[in-house]
């Protein structure tokens, strides 16, 4: 098969305290070194949090994987150094088109709306993405410790410390950690080693991945078919990579042999049926898989977190997996720091597993319908799929009933005990909960953007009429005031179209970039109270 | 709104027999199809949800599921 990426080598060395027999506790050990896990290592680090990560490979992710990255977590990976990157290397797309057999039946625009820093999706190749995060760790010298081929073989809770045995080309180590961040996948054995329930609905349905590497001229969007004529009764997706890489999904169905579908005499046969006899291209890797949607009930077991496919794993209809992972992260990283520096209560970190534990809910539930609408269980539910997409070209209402796979958003902490409720009205889609919308701005006549202002320590965001004080100190947690108009400019009007912004509107706003509270007024009490209840102080 | 549940159709003999003539020489799978197009147009006709789970509840009762 062709390559068109060399997967690095990362050097394996022997950590000082397992060469010199000596137990050392960290403040925060990761398991895993994949998309969640380094992610974890940035924010923790940018947070001035020393990590070390341990992950029992040298290399990075083998295969393409993950592919589709949405705009809330290249936001995330903007605000830890490393999303330009990925969004100048990836393919940006926002239309997705759906057929049936050969005609288009519904077409959905993921970002109609202007004026935003990050695009809605990119897809770019999952060892790009990981390659980018391990260099962007380096900027980070000492606070992020890398240790490559180290395997955790055991691990066990203590009162306010973790112990957990690593093995090493040099043999079985002991270290000691404040915290430990799991993010060693969907078949972690972080999860099993602490015995915890991992129950959920298993899909028989298997399905072939394969990247191929051609020139064509399909445009840069998501192109799903349900029965097309290349592949009849069953669903294959189509989306473009960097380096004329295109990634291909074909629907197997329950009886395949996954041995056998691998094989290149069996997969070229499939892909010449579609991409014509003519078309030249080249394997670069096959893979089948089937999936399950499960979710921990708790993402926190003592000083123990699980985040991404390690705490949930849905199907891969709709980017959910690493997506959502990520924003797991941007949620732990400024809570574990305010716990850590004494300045709120453990009870912080149990609103980390309330919090995304409700948006893996809402992740599971679409998730699972889409997949229930791609892969119909039943003949019942078949006729109503098959319904749906013949009514669908006719027909518009039943356009938006057409389901495959809804893409990832974020989820509002709709429901969250840290939030504030609304005293007055607002219009518009924010809410308390909801991560913040950016905005155009202009500061020190450089055009920017609003969320590259705020994160990772709390801010307050006021509109019109500057209040007499430009920052807080909330009991130990500071806090910045930012006036729009003053601060940096609204240079096209979309913030305070976005966040509803009148004379004296005023946002707080977490270390994640997510609404805690607002108002019709800058009012410093409430501004307090609010912070103390976003912080589990009040 | 709630499920009306009364009688609605003008007239309910004309109406019945339409419904049984467009399933006419049809196979099994033929009046699937075309039962479950009808559900989805209806259902988006009446496009209230909470009238649609009323409906949806007796209709499962009724056939003991």
């Amino acid at each position: 098969m062709l390559q068109t990426y060399e997967y690095p080598e990362f050097p394996y060395t022997q950590s000082d305290e397992q060469k010199n027999g000596v137990v050392k506790r960290h403040p925060a050990i990761i398991i895993g070194a994949g998309p969640i896990g380094l992610t974890t290592a940035l924010d923790f680090a940018q947070q001035g949090i020393p990590v070390v990560v341990l992950d029992d490979n040298n290399t990075v992710s083998v295969g393409s994987r993950a592919v589709c990255y949405a705009k809330r977590p290249l936001e995330i990976w903007d605000r830890l150094g490393c999303g330009q990157r990925m969004i100048d290397k990836g393919v940006i797309w926002k239309i997705g088109k759906v057929f049936r057999q050969d005609d288009l039946v519904y077409q959905f625009d993921l970002l109609p709306e202007e004026d935003h820093k990050i695009p809605a999706f990119i897809n770019l190749q999952q060892y790009y993405l990981e390659e980018y995060m391990i260099e962007r760790c380096k900027d980070f010298g000492d606070r992020v410790d890398l240790r490559w081929k180290s395997k955790v073989i055991s691990l066990r809770n203590e009162a306010d410390h973790v112990v957990l045995q690593v093995e090493t080309p040099d043999g079985v180590y002991q270290v000691e950690a404040d915290y430990v961040v799991s993010c060693d996948g969907a078949n972690s054995d972080t999860r099993k080693m602490l015995g915890l329930d991992f129950e959920g609905q298993f899909f028989q349905d298997r399905f072939l991945i394969a990247d191929v590497v051609m020139k064509a001229d399909f445009p840069a969007e998501r192109w799903f078919w349900f029965d097309p004529p290349f592949h009849p009764n069953q669903s294959v997706l189509l989306h473009m990579q960097s380096d004329n890489v295109w990634r291909i999904d074909f629907q197997l169905g329950w009886d395949s042999d996954p041995e056998e579908e691998k094989k290149p005499e069996k997969v070229i046969p499939r892909l010449k049926a579609m991409l014509g006899e003519d078309t030249e291209f080249e394997l670069e890797w096959v893979s089948v898989y089937q999936f399950a949607c499960r979710q921990l009930n708790d993402f926190r077991c003592g000083r123990v977190f699980f985040a991404g496919d390690a705490a949930h794993q849905v199907s891969p209809f709709g980017a959910r997996g690493a997506n959502t992972g990520v924003q797991d992260i941007d949620n732990l990283a400024w809570k574990l720091k305010l716990v850590r520096d004494g300045k709120a209560p453990e009870a912080l970190l149990d609103s980390y597993s309330e919090e995304r534990v409700f948006a893996a809910a809402d992740n599971l539930k679409h998730s699972t319908q889409s997949t229930d609408f791609i892969t119909p269980k039943s003949k019942c539910s078949t006729f109503f799929r098959d319904a749906v997409l013949a009514l669908a070209k006719e027909h518009e209402f039943a356009r938006p009933l057409v389901n495959s796979g809804r893409l990832s958003m974020p989820t509002p902490y709709e429901k969250s005990s840290l939030n504030t409720p609304d005293e007055e009205a607002f219009a518009g889609k924010m809410q308390p909960g909801t991560n913040c919308a950016d905005a155009p701005i202009r500061k020190d006549n450089q055009e920017g953007w609003f969320l590259n202002q705020i994160g990772e320590r709390f801010s307050v965001v006021t509109f019109g009429d500057a209040p007499a004080i430009d920052t807080l100190d909330i009991d130990g947690i500071p806090c910045d005031i930012l006036v729009v108009g003053k601060d940096f400019e609204d240079s096209k009007g979309r913030l305070t179209e976005r966040y509803d912004g009148k004379n004296g509107t005023t946002y707080l706003i977490r270390p994640d970039q997510h609404v805690a509270a607002r108002w019709r007024s800058f009012d410093k009490d409430k501004i307090a109270t609010a912070l103390n209840r976003a912080t589990c102080r009040l | 709104m709630a499920l009306n549940t009364k009688p609605n159709i003008a007239d309910p003999d004309r109406f019945y027999q339409s419904l049984i003539d467009c399933h006419r020489d049809l196979s099994e799978d033929q009046s699937q199809r075309v039962n479950s197009k009808l559900i989805l147009l209806l259902s988006n006709h009446i496009g209230d949800e909470a009238v649609l789970k009323e409906a949806m509840a007796i209709a499962c009762a009724e056939s003991g599921a």
